[in-house]
């Protein structure tokens, strides 16, 4: 394994009885990489982050994650990255603040570290005036961002994005691959699914799912060379038709 | 242990910001007893009655004198017809009519037997046989007093005496039922509701994906309800000591240990529905059909299981709630100490291990 390999899957394979989730599917990412994820609905992009976030055991292959092994070491790869669903928008009833030394304390911050974090977060994004509200009174752009923050809080090594940007706006999308860059930019590895093909252009690299195999993985630029079209949203469809 | 204090408090901060599991668990005991204790009672007072003599003589007028003394009836009405009757009846002004023959006291002398007719409203059965049997006992009490007089070679007096509950007061078996139903409410729904409500909001995946375990997600999640189930006991307990002056009879310290156990029994229940939902609202449906109603109707608690047909007693042993109901009513009313409930306490006490044993199984399927 190179040192700057931080994910590293190899015939990585999960069984549900004999439907094959994912098939034999091999890869690696590299240090500070912003890493697209794509493929259709039911492609096997969940099961196939699932094993590597250590929360589903592979069925055979190898992976080793932020330089665990995911058969083995699960729990040491769990304090080591940062997840974030679509679904997960922190929780309604907690105030920001309190969302934020939550999830601070399951990570094992420090009171004194989750109280500087604290600070420095509500000054990033501005939220001076909504840190004592209640989550659930903000807009869905504003938890978004704040949930990514908190998916940063423990400085991962890796961050897991399960389709980050679903349902808000053009805007909003846009400041919140503003925030990925800059997370990307101090060196934390970005591992991000995605249904939105302007997305995947940001990508340093992007791989598409079909039928739980990968069946393309390079930058976007030579992708769209290799199927000679223009943007990858026809990359995407070219493929997935088969 | 820093990282499951942290936990606890996010629990509590759920609990408190929602006023639905407020009301649940602070409400709803309350209200429960207080309705139990107050208004749905097998007792009977004050019933209005109405009657109907048609022959108005010494003896009748002693009857209706005695029965209108006793604190049970207060007659309504005097009918002159026997037609009145039907129509006193559909009017709902009167539970019950005494109807005596013609010649009432001439007949009893004469040929040493005379007869009156109770008439009762069986719209609802249950007062109306508890009054048939108040105005019988009523009636054979005069007539005990009646031969007194005379000299009979042997006469068999029976002389009943109510143990355990000798005014017959109906709080006394409605607080042992009130609270296995606020216990198994308060344990099993509410927690396989805050469990899968995680689940719902796709935050138990974000858990599951931190470095807390699984277990500690659970244990974090469970223990604020055994907190207040606790406190709801303790309430329930004080509320019937002061409120209803029910003496507990046995040692509290037994009670205390016995409910924990079946608090904990039920909080395993509640883990094992949550792993079965994936939604609050499954997870409450299933808690309402699956436990409150067989709680509720194989318990004991209001109907006897001892005239349930055969199948249905079979059924009622494997419900938690008939083994607490035994033991409460046990330590509570007849002041019994472990020997006596050691049975009902182990049967207790293998369910809990096998509910605790079948969630965990679950549980791990499902992160699997």
């Amino acid at each position: 394994m190179k040192k700057t390999n931080v994910i590293q899957a190899e015939d990585l394979t999960k069984m549900f009885g004999d439907f094959k989730a994912v098939n034999g599917i091999t890869f690696e990412v590299k240090k500070g990489e912003i890493f697209g994820f794509l493929g259709a609905n039911g492609a096997g992009k969940t099961t196939a982050m699932k094993m590597l976030i250590g929360i589903s055991i592979p069925t055979s292959g190898k992976a080793n994650v932020a330089g665990f092994d995911v058969f083995t070491q699960a729990e040491d790869i769990k304090k080591n990255i940062g997840y974030m669903s679509q679904k997960f928008a922190l929780y309604d009833d907690l105030t920001v603040k309190e969302n934020i030394s939550f999830f601070g304390g399951i990570y094992g911050l420090t009171k004194a570290r989750i109280k500087e974090k604290t600070k420095g977060l509500i000054e990033d994004l501005g939220l001076q005036e909504v840190s004592n509200q209640l989550v659930g009174s903000l807009p869905l752009g504003w938890k978004q961002k704040i949930s990514f923050s908190v998916a940063l809080l423990h400085e991962p090594k890796i961050v897991f994005l399960d389709e980050p940007t679903g349902g808000v706006d053009p805007i909003t999308r846009r400041q919140f691959w503003e925030m990925i860059y800059k997370a990307a930019h101090d060196g934390t590895t970005i591992f991000v699914t995605t249904h939105y093909m302007d997305e995947a252009e940001y990508c340093d690299r992007v791989s598409i799912m079909v039928n739980g195999k990968i069946e393309a993985l390079n930058t976007p630029k030579k992708l769209k060379e290799q199927f000679q079209v223009d943007n990858m949203n026809d990359v995407f469809l070219k493929l997935a038709r088969g | 242990m820093k990282r499951f204090i942290g936990f606890i408090t996010k629990e509590f901060y759920h609990i408190f910001r929602d006023t639905r599991s407020l009301f649940i668990l602070f409400g709803m005991p309350i209200v429960q007893i207080l309705l139990f204790g107050f208004a749905i009672t097998n007792e009977i007072n004050n019933v209005d009655i109405a009657i109907l003599d048609h022959s108005k003589d010494a003896t009748t007028k002693e009857i209706i004198n005695k029965i209108s003394a006793s604190k049970y009836f207060s007659i309504k009405q005097i009918l002159e017809r026997e037609t009145d009757i039907e129509a006193v009846f559909k009017k709902g002004k009167v539970k019950a009519v005494l109807n005596f023959e013609t010649d009432f006291s001439k007949n009893l002398i004469k040929d040493h037997q005379a007869t009156v007719q109770i008439i009762t409203d069986a719209t609802d059965p249950n007062t109306a046989n508890t009054i048939s049997n108040y105005i019988n006992s009523i009636l054979q009490n005069y007539q005990q007093e009646q031969n007194k007089a005379i000299q009979i070679d042997y006469v068999i007096v029976p002389e009943p005496r109510m143990v355990y509950n000798p005014e017959l007061k109906s709080v006394y078996m409605f607080v042992p039922g009130v609270m296995t139903i606020i216990l198994m409410l308060v344990s099993a729904m509410m927690t396989s509701i805050s469990i899968t409500r995680e689940k719902e909001l796709g935050t138990m995946e974000i858990l599951l994906v931190s470095p807390i375990k699984p277990f500690q997600v659970i244990i974090g999640k469970v223990f604020p309800y055994i907190f207040l189930s606790v406190i709801n006991a303790v309430v329930i307990v004080l509320l019937s000591i002061f409120i209803f002056k029910m003496p507990i009879q046995g040692s509290l310290f037994l009670l205390a240990l016995e409910s924990v156990l079946f608090i904990i029994s039920a909080l395993a229940l509640g883990i094992l529905i949550s792993t079965m939902s994936a939604t609050q609202q499954t997870a409450m449906m299933i808690s309402l059909m699956g436990l409150m109603l067989p709680v509720i109707l194989l318990s004991g608690f209001i109907f006897p299981i001892s005239s349930m047909p055969l199948s249905l007693q079979v059924l009622s042993n494997i419900i938690p709630a008939k083994w607490f109901i035994i033991i409460l009513k046990g330590i509570m009313l007849k002041g019994v100490g472990i020997e006596f409930i050691w049975k009902e306490t182990f049967i207790l006490m293998g369910m809990t291990i096998l509910f605790i044993g079948l969630s965990i199984k679950k549980y791990k399927i499902r992160l699997e």
